[in-house]
């Protein structure tokens, strides 16, 4: 089970359609049809505005949801439906998430090392409390802290301290995919670029793979190997960060990456960002499809949007 | 270059607040907290001013002082907030916001003359009230309209702050708008009662990139069409570079680098400042890694000796540790809190890495010039 071919994608999304029927007349279609894949060892980032779907995929992907439709395979098993026990098991040892809010995702009337702990007593790892221990106190230096942490409550701790601690939560399970949804969005600059430093060795160190989810696209090129573009439940553009950065197709991913803040005052001062309304720009995303424009890069399109779209 | 006590920006405009030498603690189980150890600020009329900082550095303590929203533990234990304003009869008039009671801050500022954006506007909106009645809630209390009024004013604002259809949304409950919607009510709101300053509490970090983009360029847009005065509190060099003609740079309750927004772009001084702008990474940014600063801000419960910023500065110098820097001045405009300016300070060039993004940062500058 541990080494698995590289080739092969440790997470293969297909067609992932998520909606939440609100009543009788009225459903939220939050994710419509989305595919991609992650492979072992490297960090898809998934950017878009709020409301495009992009947690609602990390949530679905790691089953707090029950997809409506669509199929997802993590290491060649089928999550989509009803979990075997095992099945089960596996997701939730292999599949860890990292919150965005630090403070409201870890139970403040707990310990750092109940907190860190839980899943290994859960899922019986460690044969004793001592060595549950010893386990904890190797994550919290792992992540920068000191074993004499795990005394202490999450108030005790400032804010990248405590996002730390979510690390080391989701770490102590020994992951395969680690889901980071916003995990760095509350964070200050400075603390940003520890923890972002800080997934970066993990990754090396343990080969785990990030679904990294934000909107901070400057963090998230800077992070990840390939990215997905979601507007409105649609995977817009995906590609190799290069080919999304220096070639975006898709007007959507062109106004995203128009309203990049730049640390310039000059540049900053006269620039607007290009405008995109998918109301007004005559657009359908449901008649679009996944058009490959070269390597990995696809848009969604029908074939005339996409002639017009390279053109330009 | 010179020690100065009063730190200012020379503008044509006039100034209308001043906050001199302010100095708060907090009281605490753990014990006293310092949290604003000395600040000077000011702001003049049609500017904008933004304040930078980590968390807890105080500068959200700053400001709630100016609105008045301190906790109840809080101590101001020296300095004045001076507002300049026209008051009612057309008149000029200087208070000092400190020392008016809490009533009539409530009823003659807060509001009406201050008004405020927080950072997260699901937690700054009344979630059992309408959007409409929220906006319409001060111009009852501060403008004496009556309802017709109000409501046609309430829906000019929304059609102001980018909400289509107002006349819609007024009847809105804030859970069924988005995020920037939500924040563009807030923003509504707070412009209301025709405000002299509006002071911006991290108003975009809970929105992405394109929404971010649009609400500044909106509070820009508004203030100059009503000649607002803006203080944003932000950690985001990104937003302070887009809206600032003033950056202030706080650290351990104080503010370390003061100037105008390129000359702390362009030539930062303070190591703090070297270190802000190298930790967030720009988009040819292909470093293996990014370069954070090490450590974290001091815990203010016990008063830092020296230099705050000294055990996270890789260009301490031995006066570091005794003695606190003053200000020294680099330009008329231009003000860092740091030894390294000293006459017999050593040579310190910045990082490599950050004069290798600035002189980037300038010749894209150039295109522009």
């Amino acid at each position: 089970m541990s080494e698995i071919n590289l080739k092969e994608p440790l997470l293969q999304v297909q067609n992932l359609v998520q909606h939440f029927p609100i009543s009788r007349s009225f459903t939220v279609k939050a994710v419509n049809g989305v595919s991609f894949y992650i492979r072992p060892g490297e960090t898809y980032g998934l950017v878009g505005e709020s409301g495009s779907g992009k947690t609602t995929i990390g949530r679905s992907v790691i089953r707090l949801y029950n997809p409506t439709g669509g199929q997802m395979l993590f290491q060649g098993q089928d999550i989509t439906g009803k979990l075997d026990g095992k099945t089960r098991e596996m997701l939730r040892k292999d599949m860890q998430m990292i919150f965005q809010d630090p403070m409201a995702s870890l139970n403040p009337r707990k310990k750092v090392e109940d907190i860190i702990g839980e899943g290994l007593e859960i899922h019986h790892i460690g044969a004793s409390k001592q060595e549950r221990q010893a386990l904890i106190g190797d994550m919290l230096k792992k992540v920068g802290l000191s074993p004499e942490h795990a005394a202490r409550y999450p108030h005790q701790f400032s804010g990248g301290q405590r996002q730390r601690v979510g690390i080391a939560r989701a770490l102590i399970m020994n992951p395969k995919l680690i889901i980071a949804d916003e995990c760095i969005s509350a964070l200050d600059v400075s603390i940003q670029a520890q923890v972002v430093n800080l997934m970066k060795d993990i990754q090396e160190e343990t080969h785990c793979a990030y679904l990294f989810i934000a909107h901070d696209l400057s963090m998230v090129k800077y992070i990840s190997d390939r990215i997905g573009v979601l507007h409105l439940g649609y995977m817009v553009e995906s590609g190799t960060k290069e080919e999304i950065f220096s070639n975006p197709v898709h007007p959507y991913t062109k106004s995203l990456l128009s309203a990049i803040p730049h640390p310039n005052p000059e540049v900053e001062k006269r620039r607007k960002a290009i405008t995109y309304d998918y109301a007004s720009s005559g657009l359908d995303y449901a008649a679009g499809t996944e058009h490959n424009v070269g390597g990995t890069h696809t848009v969604l399109g029908t074939d005339e949007d996409i002639r017009r779209w390279q053109k330009q | 270059m010179s020690e100065a006590k009063v730190v200012g920006n020379p503008s044509a405009n006039k100034k209308i607040l001043d906050i001199k030498n302010l100095d708060i603690s907090f009281q605490t189980n753990a014990g006293v907290i310092h949290a604003i150890r000395g600040v000077n600020l000011d702001l003049c009329k049609g500017e904008t001013v933004a304040i930078v900082g980590e968390s807890g550095s105080g500068k959200s303590v700053t400001m709630k002082a100016v609105m008045g929203l301190l906790d109840s533990n809080a101590t101001v234990n020296s300095g004045e907030i001076l507002y300049t304003y026209t008051d009612e009869k057309g008149q000029e008039a200087t208070v000092d916001l400190l020392k008016l009671p809490k009533k009539q801050l409530r009823q003659n500022f807060n509001g009406q003359r201050i008004a405020m954006v927080f950072q997260d506007p699901m937690t700054s909106l009344d979630p059992t009230m309408t959007i409409g009645k929220q906006i319409m809630e001060s111009m009852f209390l501060h403008l004496q309209m009556d309802k017709e009024a109000a409501k046609a004013r309430a829906l000019e604002l929304l059609e102001l702050v980018g909400i289509p259809d107002a006349e819609k949304r007024f009847k809105n409950y804030p859970h069924q708008l988005s995020g920037g919607m939500r924040q563009r009510v807030v923003i509504a709101i707070a412009l209301s009662a025709n405000p002299d300053i509006l002071i911006c509490d991290e108003p975009t970090t809970a929105l992405d990139v394109t929404i971010q983009a649009r609400i500044l360029e909106l509070i820009m847009e508004i203030q100059q069409k009503m000649g607002l005065s803006v203080v944003y509190i932000t950690h985001d060099l990104g937003v302070v570079a887009k809206v600032a003609d003033y950056v202030d740079v706080m650290y351990a309750g104080k503010i370390v680098e003061v100037g105008n927004v390129n000359e702390i772009f362009f030539e930062p001084k303070h190591p703090y400042t070297w270190g802000l702008l190298s930790a967030m990474p720009d988009l040819e940014t292909d470093d293996d890694r990014l370069y954070s600063i090490p450590g974290s801000p001091p815990n203010l419960l016990r008063e830092p000796k020296g230099d705050a910023f000294a055990a996270r500065n890789q260009f301490a110098l031995a006066i570091d540790e005794k003695a606190e820097p003053p200000l020294f001045q680099i330009s008329p405009t231009h003000w860092a809190a740091t030894w390294l300016l000293h006459p017999d300070a050593p040579k310190v060039e910045m990082p490599p890495e950050l004069v290798a993004r600035l002189a980037r940062a300038r010749k894209e500058a150039e295109k522009y010039l």
